[in-house]
């Protein structure tokens, strides 16, 4: 098989309960841009059960086509029919790139996609490029957000997992249609199974437009009290640092971070937290972001576009006030 | 009985590992080679699980000579048998050449129960090593366990992290896990461990030793589908830096104010 004989760019489409995943439309986004750089099309590929209207959104943020397998099995994530069908896909429409978000689902199945097809795959990237040969220049992160790698793919379909919140989705334009081509799914022996579900609860901090992040400074766990009038006064969520949950006081819901979440917030503030590099890899992208430290020479400041220091103690309810007082 | 491997990689201490912004590369001679930390978590279960149904728990790891310092390490934390794959044909592998190699050296182990992966590395930060093992070895595959529940001879039930969601998700053996940090706290080596392990033989293996089992064009850089064009260390971005020292009470002013002007406070909803 020759790298020529793959064309387009595919997004594989990530639903849960139905509802497609945000990331799939900056997905969309960036591989729209992609292709018309280098005149291919771009398609989803969606597996689920009974998705109906839904599929819309694909076309309305950007799929020209898009390739559906309908079966009850796909209603959960389920890893070996996901990847077994996905793979049966490939093989068949042979896109020149794959385009994964860097979900937990994602970054699961992915690899095992690239392996069994045996192609390079390149991980939670932060940017996508296109080179001199009209290859995909895949940019990623590594050791926490100090170096950039950027890398390339010998071979076909070249695959990347792309980190949620990075890529700007298109406008939701629901004039645009396309074409929605219906596969058949080949079931496989599923070999795992589900056997219970639970919720860490509402707090989905990956998705707030402003977070009020606590660390260190902060004396006890209901001093965070004052972190969530600010952040009611906001409009944002409370997340705090690593440190603050290994000691109980909060959920790891709500942690920022190398292994926490990664966020990207319009405003993110940082009450008493130094900045370890772990922390400020998961929220280096936020839009502004404003520290609040009794140390100045807490790393923190460093990538603040707004610092106070002071006592936060003193300092937050006073921007408690303020926030309320102007919205 | 249940037979555990565990693959590790040896990383840099993070905290202290220095990057050299003229030459475009990670300076490994600043900090000491480590377990990498998720690792130690993927070893702390496995050490548990042999713990409760009896077994052996096998640690892997491709790389220099020098990472026979964390296998040995290791050993002082509860692994019975430690196998380094070393040699210049494994070198410059991405995670498809790195998962193809550690595959075959499992396949040449033989009999196998449980793999235990962390659920990344600290400095590759991919996760993609070990669902790429599970599909070379054609085994099943968990990612992202934050808690074991249940395992017996034949089955294991974890809880798996999706997002805001946890799944309790059961697999029939062999399987592979790849294991958060908050699955266990991993156990600190006694002296007589650390004195043990000293001793203690590390198997090495080279890329002769895989002839039987595995491809040889498959190894290391030339094996490996992706390269790498070039490194780029980022100069922080242009930030605003301004710093507001004296009354907490002005400052609040000053900052909610410049806030406001930036559209995230107030008019902005």
């Amino acid at each position: 098989m020759n790298n020529e004989d793959y064309k387009g760019l595919m997004v594989f489409a990530e639903q849960r309960e139905g509802k497609i995943h945000p990331v799939s439309y900056e997905l969309l986004g960036k591989g729209t841009e992609i292709a018309q750089q280098l005149g291919i099309e771009v398609s989803a590929v969606l597996l689920g059960s009974g998705m109906g209207d839904e599929i819309n959104e694909l076309f309305y943020y950007g799929a020209e086509k898009v390739y559906y397998l309908d079966n009850p099995k796909f209603a959960d994530f389920d890893l070996l029919n996901y990847k077994h069908n996905i793979c049966r896909l490939v093989d068949d429409v042979k896109p020149e790139t794959l385009l994964v978000g860097a979900t937990h689902l994602g970054r699961s199945l992915a690899p095992r996609i690239a392996a069994a097809l045996s192609t390079g795959l390149t991980a939670d990237c932060t940017a996508l490029e296109v080179g001199n040969e009209g290859n995909l220049v895949q940019i990623r992160p590594a050791f926490s957000g100090n170096i950039f790698a950027h890398i390339r793919t010998t071979t076909r379909p070249q695959m990347a997992t792309v980190r949620y919140k990075v890529m700007q989705k298109l406008g939701r334009d629901t004039s645009k249609t396309g074409e929605v081509i219906r596969k058949d799914a080949e079931i496989v022996d599923s070999v795992m199974s589900i056997v219970g579900k639970e919720s860490m609860g509402g707090v989905n901090i990956a998705e707030a437009d402003v977070v009020v992040c606590g660390g260190r400074g902060l004396k006890s766990a209901g001093d965070f009290q004052l972190l969530e009038d600010l952040a009611g006064a906001l409009g944002g969520t409370v997340g705090c640092t690593r440190p603050v949950v290994d000691d109980g006081w909060l959920g790891k819901e709500h942690q920022v971070g190398f292994s926490g979440n990664t966020v990207k917030p319009k405003l993110y503030v940082a009450v008493g937290v130094s900045g370890s590099p772990q922390h400020l890899a998961g929220m280096r992208d936020s839009d502004v972001i404003l520290a609040v430290n009794a140390d100045p020479s807490a790393p923190i400041f460093k990538l603040a576009d707004y610092g106070i220091v002071g006592d936060l103690y003193d300092v937050v309810p006073k921007l408690t006030a303020e926030a309320r007082a102007r919205s | 009985m249940a037979d555990i491997i565990v693959p590790i990689k040896q990383v840099p201490d993070m905290e202290r590992v220095k990057f050299d912004t003229e030459a475009g590369r990670i300076d490994r001679s600043s900090a000491s080679g480590e377990i990498n930390p998720f690792d130690l978590n993927a070893l702390e279960a496995a050490v548990q699980l042999k713990d409760k149904l009896g077994g052996t728990v096998t640690t892997i790891s491709m790389g220099p000579p020098m990472a026979e310092s964390s296998l040995r390490d290791s050993l002082a934390r509860g692994a019975d048998r430690a196998i380094l794959l070393a040699g210049k044909e494994f070198a410059g592998a991405d995670t498809w050449a790195t998962s193809y190699v550690l595959a075959s050296a499992i396949k040449k182990l033989g009999k196998f129960d449980i793999i235990i992966c962390g659920e990344k590395t600290v400095d590759g930060d991919t996760g993609q090593v070990g669902p790429e093992v599970a599909e070379w070895l054609s085994i099943p595959h968990i990612a992202y366990v934050s808690e074991v529940r249940e395992a017996d001879a034949n089955s294991i039930t974890v809880l798996a992290e999706m997002e805001s969601d946890r799944f309790a998700m059961k697999s029939p053996l062999p399987t592979l896990l790849t294991v958060t940090k908050d699955v266990n706290v991993p156990r600190l080596p006694s002296f007589q461990d650390k004195m043990k392990a000293r001793k203690a033989e590390i198997e090495t293996w080279g890329a002769a030793d895989l002839a039987d089992v595995a491809d040889a064009a498959n190894f290391g850089l030339k094996g490996s589908p992706t390269r790498l064009n070039k490194v780029v260390i980022p100069s922080e971005e242009g930030r605003k830096g301004e710093v507001f020292r004296g009354s907490p009470d002005e400052a609040a002013k000053k900052v909610a104010a410049a806030l406001q002007e930036a559209g995230v406070l107030g008019s902005a909803k």
